[in-house]
């Protein structure tokens, strides 16, 4: 029996929905909170549940037996309204996203992506921005000072940050020659290369551009919960802060879809061309996926344990005078080498060749600028008794 | 005549407004040159003016400190302290008890250093009575100080680093203070307000075993203290927020006299543990850690240094440790000669001291105490002043103040 494209799509519009909310209630939530909890020598949530597997489902429960308070002086429809804005842009922009090549079900072949449009990364970039207003509105709405001062900091973070965002993807645009998420997986494996490689400094602002996007460490100033008591959603309760709670982790999962889409080969196995490495084709494409993604939850959650959170005016100034001209730079580095060698991918390996030594020689010499100033610092006090 | 009546006031009232306005417009005249030429410098737009309450029920107030701010957007104009949502008349209850009922007072000033106000207090009354103090006590006393220095340090670090949203070193300095603490409860029974010295020496000896655990504990807190420096020191994000905010120059540190590491990180060696030495100070080897810059980058290194520092102290104490008399000769009641006398310590935060008036009886006449916190606080509008509120937060951490010792 063959059914209908359309059906499935409606099935997969309802498999996200639902699903979405409840990975990230349950999966991402208790996984930042254990591992935090590990990373900080403390045990994290571990009471409710084995393991403290259905802490989420207790989290859910009080939010939405929660009373919900609207402030007596707020700007009732903009308060409402707020939440939904940042929350339904992120659940839009996971249609476009490629979970997986096509299964066979039966006889239908069931592509893992809601829709595969021929602008999928600007429809991405698009319809995320909308989610800022969200914070803007929800910090203004509030009628409430810290929480203005919150919206105020995110609107200037968000678009500024968006910048960087889009012309890192450029650099990306160059080598895939397609805006479709699909078609640049599958660029990437006609390339025998992920674009992490040729693309490692576009990689890099747009991981921190991401960060900054989702309002998390050290990005995290619109909440910034020591200078801004919890920020733009300080006056929102119950369902309402569920809302932007969930609005905040989609956005994390979007960021981290789309890096690994296009920077680590989406669905890709590892390696997919290497002789040595087929076996790792056993493992289906959509669980690579979800494993990439998970890294980089991983690497939001560390950031989260590790980094202070950067003053307003320094954000900026790293928006602007740092990551806005590097990416401009990389982008005409990235068109030189497609343009100067012959055939599409000689280039792009010399790129990977160039970008992996500058890395390496900056890590060496981070390290070594690390060692002199402690042994300086050290050698300015005696530290143990001489016995 | 009524008609009359009511065009003389409106012409009054008329005349009145001309004269406001005229008067409101020689003042913006007269302002206007230095205002708007300071001003412009550094506002982009014509933004008003916005009053912010920053506390009492702040997370970032290290207790009920309230700030007034007046911010042109993030911005900060003016900062004023208001204090004294703690006030408890502690300096009145003094008079009201005899002198040795007045320790546990101290204890609930400085909440997380309670062992140094116990000692300063403790060496004030010595001073009236000139008792000495035998040598077993000093030393332990001075174990005890430090172990305290290390534990109210620990707390500044980890509360400060959350300040600035590094969230990790809190866990990691809480973990460490915790064991601290639990020497404390196994030497006095208390955690926190501790009571454990009186007059003319201890309350009791040390428990069997003490010594050697603490020793094993010291021992291993330096390198507890590079974890805490590896994840701060070198941190680029920790320095941009620390470097550069909040400078403050030796002369102007003497002049609001302020104390402590505060004073020490604008490059003034002033420790009275080594300017004016207490107990047994002036035979240990220790190094006063300065720093030249006077910012909050300084503070926090001269902190960290500190701590190092104490190890060193308290592994010096330890080996000279020997068994003898804890208390020296004290009357059973304390009844000192009518004088005057100032003594002070160092506390972890700065100059802690007592001024005592004795009339004779067995209760101070008057009892006045030099809280470093307080002092210290005063600072506060001078280093905020053109910082945003991101900064202001920094401030207060790099303070270090209690609020039970500011409002007393």
């Amino acid at each position: 029996m063959t059914l209908s494209p359309l059906f499935w799509t409606y099935v997969k519009v309802v498999l996200l929905v639902a699903t979405v909310p409840a990975i990230v209630g349950f999966v991402i939530v208790l996984a930042e909170r254990r591992i935090m909890g590990f990373m900080q020598a403390r045990l994290g949530p571990n009471r409710v549940g084995p393991q403290g597997v259905l802490q989420g489902l207790a989290d859910l429960v009080k939010l939405v037996t929660k009373e919900d308070i609207t402030p007596a002086k707020a700007e009732k429809a903009v308060h409402f309204l707020a939440p939904v804005l940042a929350v339904i842009p992120a659940l839009t922009a996971l249609a476009v996203i490629p979970f997986g090549p096509p299964v066979r079900i039966g006889k239908n072949m069931i592509p893992l992506w809601v829709a595969d449009i021929n602008i999928g990364l600007l429809f991405l970039l698009a319809i995320t921005s909308i989610g800022v207003y969200g914070i803007i509105l929800g910090g203004w709405s509030s009628n409430n000072k810290y929480s203005l001062l919150g919206g105020l900091r995110s609107a200037a973070q968000l678009v500024s940050y968006e910048v960087p965002m889009g012309l890192a993807l450029v650099s990306v645009l160059l080598m895939s020659r397609s805006l479709s998420l699909v078609e640049i997986v599958r660029r990437q494996e006609a390339t025998h290369l992920w674009f992490f490689f040729p693309g490692m400094i576009a990689f890099f602002i747009y991981f921190v551009a991401g960060v900054a996007e989702t309002n998390r460490n050290p990005f995290d100033l619109p909440e910034a919960e020591s200078e801004l008591v919890s920020g733009f959603n300080t006056e929102y309760s119950g369902v309402k802060f569920a809302f932007f709670f969930l609005g905040e982790y989609t956005a994390m999962i979007i960021i981290s879809c789309v890096a690994v889409t296009v920077f680590f080969g989406g669905w890709l196995q590892p390696f997919p061309h290497v002789k040595a490495l087929q076996f790792l084709g056993l493992v289906p494409g959509a669980v690579w996926f979800l494993l990439k993604v998970g890294g980089f939850i991983f690497a939001y959650i560390w950031f989260r344990s590790t980094f202070p959170r950067y003053r307003f005016d320094q954000l900026m100034a790293l928006g602007w005078k740092w990551l806005i001209p590097i990416s401009l730079a990389n982008i005409l580095v990235v068109a030189f080498a497609i343009l100067l060698f012959p055939g599409r991918t000689t280039g792009l390996v010399w790129l990977s060749w160039a970008f992996s030594g500058v890395f390496v020689v900056m890590y060496l010499l981070a390290k070594l600028r690390q060692k002199l100033a402690k042994r300086d610092r050290l050698a300015a006090v005696p530290q143990t008794v001489e016995s | 005549m009524s008609d009359d009546k009511i065009s003389q006031a409106e012409k009054d009232e008329a005349a009145y407004f001309a004269e406001r306005a005229k008067a409101q417009a020689s003042a913006a005249a007269a302002q206007s040159p230095s205002a708007s030429g300071t001003q412009d410098a550094h506002t982009l737009f014509d933004v008003q003016e916005m009053e912010l309450n920053f506390g009492p029920q702040h997370p970032s107030t290290h207790g009920v400190l309230r700030v007034v701010l007046k911010v042109d957007g993030e911005k900060i104009l003016e900062a004023k302290p208001d204090m004294g949502f703690l006030h408890r008349g502690t300096e009145k209850l003094f008079e009201t008890e005899t002198y040795p009922m007045g320790i546990p007072h101290t204890d609930r000033m400085d909440y997380v250093a309670a062992a140094t106000s116990n000692h300063a207090f403790c060496i004030a009354v010595e001073t009236l009575l000139q008792v000495e103090v035998p040598r077993r006590a000093q030393l332990i006393r001075v174990i005890l100080d430090e172990l305290q220095r290390l534990s109210s340090h620990l707390v500044w670090l980890g509360t400060s680093g959350i300040d600035l949203g590094a969230v990790t070193p809190f866990w990691y300095a809480f973990r460490e203070r915790e064991q601290i603490l639990d020497f404390f409860e196994e030497y006095c029974g208390a955690r926190l307000t501790l009571n454990c010295m009186r007059i003319g020496g201890l309350p009791f000896d040390l428990t069997p075993g003490w010594t050697e655990r603490l020793a094993e504990f010291i021992a291993d807190v330096p390198a507890r203290i590079d974890d805490y420096e590896q994840l701060l020191t070198d941190n680029r994000i920790w320095k941009k927020r620390t470097v550069g905010v909040g400078v403050i120059s030796a002369e102007e540190c003497v002049e609001w006299g302020l104390t402590g590491p505060i004073l020490r990180a604008s490059g003034v060696e002033w420790d009275l543990r080594r300017a004016r030495p207490y107990e047994c100070y002036d035979e240990l080897d220790f190094v006063v850690p300065t720093r030249q810059g006077g910012d909050t980058y300084d503070r926090y290194i001269v902190r960290v240094q500190e701590m190092r520092q104490s190890v060193r102290i308290i592994q010096q104490c330890l080996a000279k440790l020997e068994p003898g008399e804890i208390r020296g000769k004290v009357p059973r009641v304390i009844k000192p000669v009518a004088e005057e006398v100032y003594a002070s310590i160092e506390s972890p935060k700065g100059e802690i001291g007592f001024y005592c008036v004795s009339n004779g009886t067995n209760k101070p006449y008057r009892m006045h105490v030099r809280p470093p916190s307080f002092i210290n606080l005063q600072a506060l509008p001078r280093l905020a002043k053109g910082h945003l509120v991101s900064d202001l937060v920094a401030l207060i951490g790099t303070i270090d103040i209690v609020l039970g010792e500011v409002d007393r």
